[in-house]
């Protein structure tokens, strides 16, 4: 589905991700855990062209969209979950969906997409009317992650969707993206929370300062040493 | 519920009603209130096209002072006979093309629209992205450009002398019928998939564009039409005023305005439209203040510039305790009105039972 293919990324005269390749298969979750400052979120505003490639190609359904704009991107079928809940805070919660299927013109698509996305956050459907920024941080979470599926993306990318949440509201989050996953939409997901993203992924990339150091499906890594050290605090 | 064709049948009463009103107005009182009126109207426009650029697409921009120069300039030179052109340029004779042109009014005032909406896209384009203060700043040095352009090109713009004679074609008609077109096409624009576009630009830019806004798209379209009324706009100011000089259009200008949509609530054209006319009224009901006064014993000296002081001070007393402006972010709407007059009756009606 996406193929990333020796990625190199700078900012100014950071090297930021040293030529990194790594594939994810269709309809399947994968997971890039990594420590603060490996370079995850880069990736993913990479992929999204929220920040410009050096070299390396990004191929998207046997499509090259290193050089596409962001919007180009998304109406391939890619939507980002940017991370920190960049939700439209003076805009209803009805309004940040609507503004979810911006690229979107098939209004009876869009109505039963909106109706999926209530079943999945059956709390948002009770605040529609509700400015976006008067939710709780959980809410808002899940208003961000129901806005990037309003898109009905092929590729949903998560940044950090368990930041800042309470643990019972993180366990929430991880059962939602296995959810969506099981409707077929592939994910890739960027976490620090090694432990929970590694129980759900099918594939898991570690990386560290900008380089690719480990890879293998979710359950393997969950038994890696290494991995135990470093990110599990076994 | 409201009926959308009962609306549309209440627009049009009320721009009769309006019609009526500019007749009566600009038959029935004297110059002096038909020019407050007259300038009210202008900021109206003027206050609604800044609106959607930084009320509605949350970019700060200082600019409009230029887009109406620009405007104003333009208007005047297509406006103005050429023999008398040929007159008043005495530094310097006139370019070319305008020693020839002379257009109607409302062709010129169109292509004020144009010119001003041209100067916005070239310079939108590197500007726009520029966030907060900073596009502020650039846009703010962009006008104060167009102002020393204007005074250091004397055989297009006549220099610091500036362009006198300007046939006086502006009254209530073209000021208000301008505001309703300016109101009409800007609502329209707000309510569209492209308005809310614009609203999430303004609330979150990452956010926008991670749902497939294209960023440079709107802000860049945004700013063009918001210069371009701002250019009409000037084109009206020049012919109400019948003279413009680089002086005219400095940053004073461009902060009237902000007033006005500080004042009026950002993000809502209806308060915009009060604020227009309220600062209008409250410019020239205030002038006593500046000829000194007296409470009880203390005598006030004649302080000239004294109004500005005292807008200074509502604009404070305003960013302290109501930050979103008059309006906040309410807009005016039938239903809402209606609702309004229903709540009236219905508050009425027991406190006439009790009295009979």
């Amino acid at each position: 589905m996406l193929k990333v293919e020796n990625l190199n990324v700078f900012y100014g005269g950071i090297h930021a991700l040293k030529g990194i390749t790594f594939e994810v298969p269709q309809a399947k979750i994968t997971t890039l855990i990594g420590a603060n400052g490996a370079g995850k979120s880069t990736t993913l505003r990479a992929i999204c062209s929220l920040v410009k490639t050096k070299t390396g190609k990004i191929i998207f359904k046997e499509k090259d969209i290193t050089s596409f704009s962001t919007d180009q991107v998304v109406k391939m079928g890619v939507a980002m979950i940017p991370e920190g809940r960049k939700i439209f805070p003076n805009l209803t919660v009805q309004e940040n969906l609507d503004l979810g299927a911006f690229t979107r013109q098939d209004k009876e698509g869009i109505a039963k997409d909106l109706n999926w996305v209530y079943e999945l956050f059956p709390r948002l459907k009770e605040r529609l009317w509700q400015k976006g920024g008067t939710l709780s941080g959980g809410e808002q979470q899940m208003l961000a992650v129901a806005r990037g599926l309003m898109s009905r993306p092929k590729l949903l990318m998560l940044d950090e969707p368990s930041l800042g949440l309470a643990p019972l509201l993180v366990q929430e989050i991880i059962e939602i993206i296995q959810k969506i996953s099981q409707e077929g939409i592939t994910i890739l997901l960027v976490e620090q929370n090694a432990f929970a993203a590694l129980k759900i992924s099918d594939y898991a990339y570690v990386l560290e300062t900008g380089r690719l150091v480990l890879k293998g499906s979710g359950e393997e890594l969950l038994k890696e040493e290494k991995v135990k050290k470093a990110y599990l605090g076994e | 519920m409201m009926k959308r064709q009962n609306a549309k049948v209440f627009t049009i009463l009320a721009l009769i009603v309006l019609s009526i009103l500019v007749y009566l107005a600009q038959n029935k009182l004297d110059p002096y209130q038909i020019r407050i009126l007259n300038l009210g109207a202008i900021y109206v426009t003027l206050g609604v096209s800044l609106n959607l650029i930084y009320g509605f697409t949350g970019q700060f921009s200082l600019g409009h002072a230029g887009f109406m120069a620009i405007g104003a300039y333009v208007t005047a030179l297509l406006v103005l006979p050429p023999y008398y052109k040929e007159m008043i340029f005495i530094l310097e004779p006139l370019a070319w093309p305008f020693t020839v042109i002379h257009a109607p009014f409302l062709i010129a005032l169109l292509c004020s629209g144009l010119m001003a909406a041209l100067a916005a896209f070239l310079i939108g384009l590197p500007v726009l992205r520029l966030k907060g203060d900073y596009l502020g700043i650039a846009t703010l040095g962009f006008a104060e450009i167009i102002r020393v352009i204007a005074n250091n090109l004397p055989h297009i713009t006549n220099g610091a002398l500036g362009i006198k004679g300007i046939p006086e074609f502006t009254n209530l008609w073209w000021t208000v019928g301008v505001a309703v077109v300016t109101i009409y096409i800007i609502k329209g624009l707000v309510h569209s998939s492209y308005g809310r576009a614009l609203m999430a630009i303004r609330e979150n830019e990452i956010a926008a564009e991670v749902i497939g806004i294209n960023l440079t798209y709107h802000k860049v379209m945004s700013f063009t039409i918001s210069a371009f009324f701002a250019g009409v706009a000037g084109g009206l100011f020049a012919c109400l005023l019948t003279t413009i000089d680089p002086k005219a259009f400095m940053f004073i200008m461009t902060y009237n305005i902000l007033i006005v949509l500080v004042l009026g609530g950002l993000g809502s054209i209806t308060g915009t439209v009060i604020a227009a006319f309220l600062y209008n009224f409250l410019l020239e009901y205030l002038r006593p203040i500046e000829a000194g006064f007296q409470i009880g014993p203390i005598v006030f000296p004649a302080i000239p510039g004294l109004r500005m002081v005292t807008f200074s001070v509502v604009l404070l007393v305003l960013i302290i305790y109501k930050q979103s402006g008059l309006m906040g972010g309410f807009e005016f709407s039938w239903q809402a009105f209606f609702q309004f007059v229903n709540k009236l009756f219905t508050k009425k009606k027991p406190t006439e039972g009790s009295t009979s």
